[in-house]
């Protein structure tokens, strides 16, 4: 008798059906508008389904490694030990702190601290429960929702709420922990929704760290709003463990004179998926993209950005840059849209890669799309080694092949950090890069 | 017999196969200047990058000997750190790494490599604020990336300055007068003379001889085709200024066609 090849579960049913079977208990259910936007997002996964190969969008994205890895989220965080986490504060930092773990915001983790007046921070789904109809406007289904956005959107179980009134200025940064538990094969569904009213000021540091190995994703959504004049500094920094895929979107909304500066950095993680969306939609409103990815071994980084200017005279600035050694793969699909009628824009795009070994790959793709025709509009792309006569330079001054490899490297990558304002921020992310790239040898005032 | 602290024999060099230089002889000892001049073409640069252990260069024949021991089997940090120094024709731009960083690691590589401390901070700060004075740039200089935006000048101040920081033994200059006003040139040698002593040795690569009524040198060769055609002493160079180097290359036998020296 030969035995016959189980069929396997189809990974789109199999959700679902998870989701049919938790909803009941998911954040805001009986909220007759999250149910239904949940299910709408459920069809729209089912309809979607994941990325396919041919789809342009997810060319560099080892989506089979995802679509193994997706799972429903967890029923609750898993044990973690609280040194771990204090380990992970910015030496330095004076932050509001909020700790979550596999998905779910744990109190007992978090330090929040007094804030101002004007200033709410509550997890998303203590949020639900307390102020569904403020939280209302911001979580939506974006047009054009992948597979992943609409799953994150159905199963989404927890996140941040950072609300600041008109005017409110948060002085010290909101730090936003995610951490995995040894625990469960679970996926984490997260979203944060970031909201600044006019004139209002925030900085919010997102890092990823690594306490444990496990084979997991994360699916995290992220809706910035950011009203006339106000201005958000945002850190995104990955140092996950070597087995975690991280798929996150962020959507930014400015209005007139707003800013906004990312600093996206990803050192650690198997598979790192990152799209940024920002439409700029008042006019003089300013957004910085910047980022690093330094990336080894088999490490998958592809990143992508998308900037609308829909309006007259705002102006974007954008630099991303990639270290990839071993096997690693890193990509950059940046596209920036220059909508009728936004006279006056000025953007600036450019994306450099360094290849530390022939088997490393960069891909990168800067896209320009432009409608108006007073524009002032860049980018520029380059895929290259380390340069041998700079090698070459500083061995003929006595230092050694591998600390002047290391010191390239580094003065390669660090002018990205350099634009962080938040100095125990970038002092920390200068070391751990030394830290990869030295070997642990002494690079005191490298820049 | 005394060792010298470079000899040359015999040395021959390819570059992607095509031979460079075809047999060059020459014995430098401390304490003195030698000028290496030539037509362009002729091999000059080849010979300085080849000393400071430039990849590309392949040596077919013959040995250098720096202090006695093989400086080709040398690895250019570790010829940096016996003493070596080229100052480049092209100082190369480094982005991200400063000038102060750049000087520090290179002094407490070659202190480390003779069993002496690191400098600490405030040493090595005093010695560099020194040196810089007497190759007159701004210290601000000092916190700029490595040559980053620096014009010609500048660059070539900044090799001087390298130079009298780390006080090798054997200094190379490869053209380090090209491109530099008179007031430039004046200060670069004022920086060179500064190093002059009987355990230091100099060789300068130039094209004209300009720089050698600053840098006065003991002996002057010509290198042509790949070889030393005439050697002699100061008056060779200001031969050449008003003679050009066709007459040298015809009585070795390779034929004029360069052009005035000046």
């Amino acid at each position: 008798m030969s035995a016959q090849p189980q069929p396997r579960p189809d990974p789109a049913e199999r959700l679902a059906a998870a989701f049919r079977e938790r909803r009941a208990r998911l954040p805001g259910a009986g909220l007759a508008w999250l149910e239904a936007l949940r299910e709408q997002a459920l069809e729209r996964f089912r309809a979607a389904g994941l990325p396919a190969r041919g789809d342009e969008d997810w060319k560099y994205t080892d989506v089979r490694a995802l679509a193994r890895r997706l799972a429903p989220p967890a029923a609750g965080p898993g044990p973690v030990a609280e040194d771990a986490v204090r380990a992970l504060a910015f030496e330095g930092l004076e932050a509001h702190r909020i700790v979550l773990v596999d998905g779910f915001l744990v109190p007992g983790l978090s330090a929040l601290g007094a804030l101002p007046e004007g200033v709410t921070v509550m997890g998303l789904a203590e949020a639900l429960a307390r102020e569904p109809q403020a939280l209302a406007p911001w979580l939506r289904l974006p047009e054009g929702a992948d597979g992943f956005t609409a799953l994150n959107l159905a199963f989404m179980t927890d996140g941040v709420w950072l609300r600041v009134a008109d005017g409110v200025a948060l002085e010290r940064p909101l730090q936003i922990v995610h951490l995995r538990s040894a625990a469960p094969e679970a996926g984490a569904h997260l979203r944060h929704v970031l909201t600044l009213g006019a004139g209002a000021r925030a900085t919010v540091i997102e890092t990823h760290a690594a306490t444990a190995e496990a084979d997991v994703l994360d699916n995290l959504g992220c809706t910035v709003a950011l009203a006339a004049g106000a201005a958000l500094d945002h850190y995104v920094v990955r140092e996950s463990g070597a087995g975690l895929c991280h798929v996150g979107r962020i959507d930014v909304r400015q209005e007139a004179g707003s800013r906004y500066v990312s600093h996206n950095v990803t050192l650690g993680g198997r598979l790192t998926r990152s799209a940024i969306q920002v439409e700029l939609a008042g006019e003089g409103a300013e957004t910085h993209l910047y980022g690093a990815y330094v990336v080894g071994g088999r490490q998958q980084v592809d990143n992508h950005t998308r900037i609308e200017h829909r309006t007259a005279g705002a102006v974007s600035r954008e630099l991303y840059k990639g270290v990839l050694d071993g096997r690693a793969r890193g990509a950059f699909t940046g596209r920036v849209v220059v909508h009728p009628g936004a006279q006056r824009t000025d953007a600036e795009q450019a994306n450099h890669n360094l290849l530390l070994s022939e088997d490393a790959e960069a891909d990168s793709r800067p896209q320009l799309e432009i409608y108006a025709d007073d524009v002032k509009c860049s980018h520029g792309s380059t895929v290259g080694e380390l340069d041998e006569t700079s090698l070459f330079y500083l061995r003929s001054r006595g230092i050694d092949a591998e600390l002047a490899r290391s010191l390239l490297v580094y003065a390669f990558a660090s002018d990205v950090l350099e634009r962080m304002a938040l100095e125990p921020v970038r002092v920390q992310l200068e070391r751990r890069l030394t830290a990869v790239l030295l070997a642990g040898r002494e690079a005191e005032g490298v820049i | 017999m005394r060792t010298m602290l470079l000899e040359i024999r015999n040395l021959h060099v390819s570059v992607e196969g095509k031979p460079i230089l075809r047999g060059i002889d020459l014995a430098v000892d401390a304490g003195e200047v030698h000028a290496i001049m030539g037509p362009n073409g002729s091999g000059k640069s080849t010979l300085a990058n080849v000393l400071a252990g430039r990849e590309g260069y392949e040596v077919t024949e013959g040995e250098v000997l720096y202090k006695g021991r093989n400086l080709l089997e040398m690895a250019p940090e570790e010829r940096a750190r016996e003493g070596v120094f080229l100052a480049f024709q092209y100082p190369v731009e480094i982005p991200g790494v400063s000038n102060v960083y750049l000087l520090k690691a290179a002094v407490n590589a070659v202190r480390k490599h003779r069993g002496l401390p690191e400098l600490d901070a405030m040493d090595f700060l005093k010695l560099v604020k020194e040196k810089i004075r007497l190759v007159r740039m701004d210290e601000q200089f000092l916190y700029r990336s490595v040559n980053e935006g620096f014009s010609g000048g500048e660059k070539k101040r900044n090799e001087v300055l390298q130079m009298t920081v780390l006080e090798p033994t054997l200094a190379i200059l490869d053209e380090t007068d090209s491109g530099l006003d008179i007031d430039a040139l004046r200060i670069v040698s004022e920086g060179v003379n500064s190093l002059r002593s009987p355990e230091r040795a100099f060789l300068v690569v130039t094209h004209y001889q300009r720089l050698l009524d600053y840098i006065v040198p003991d002996k002057v060769h010509v290198l042509a085709g790949g070889r030393i055609v005439r050697s002699g002493d100061r008056t060779l160079a200001l031969e050449l200024e008003k003679r050009g180097y066709g007459w040298v290359l015809e009585e070795a036998g390779l034929g004029a066609g360069a052009g005035p020296a000046a």
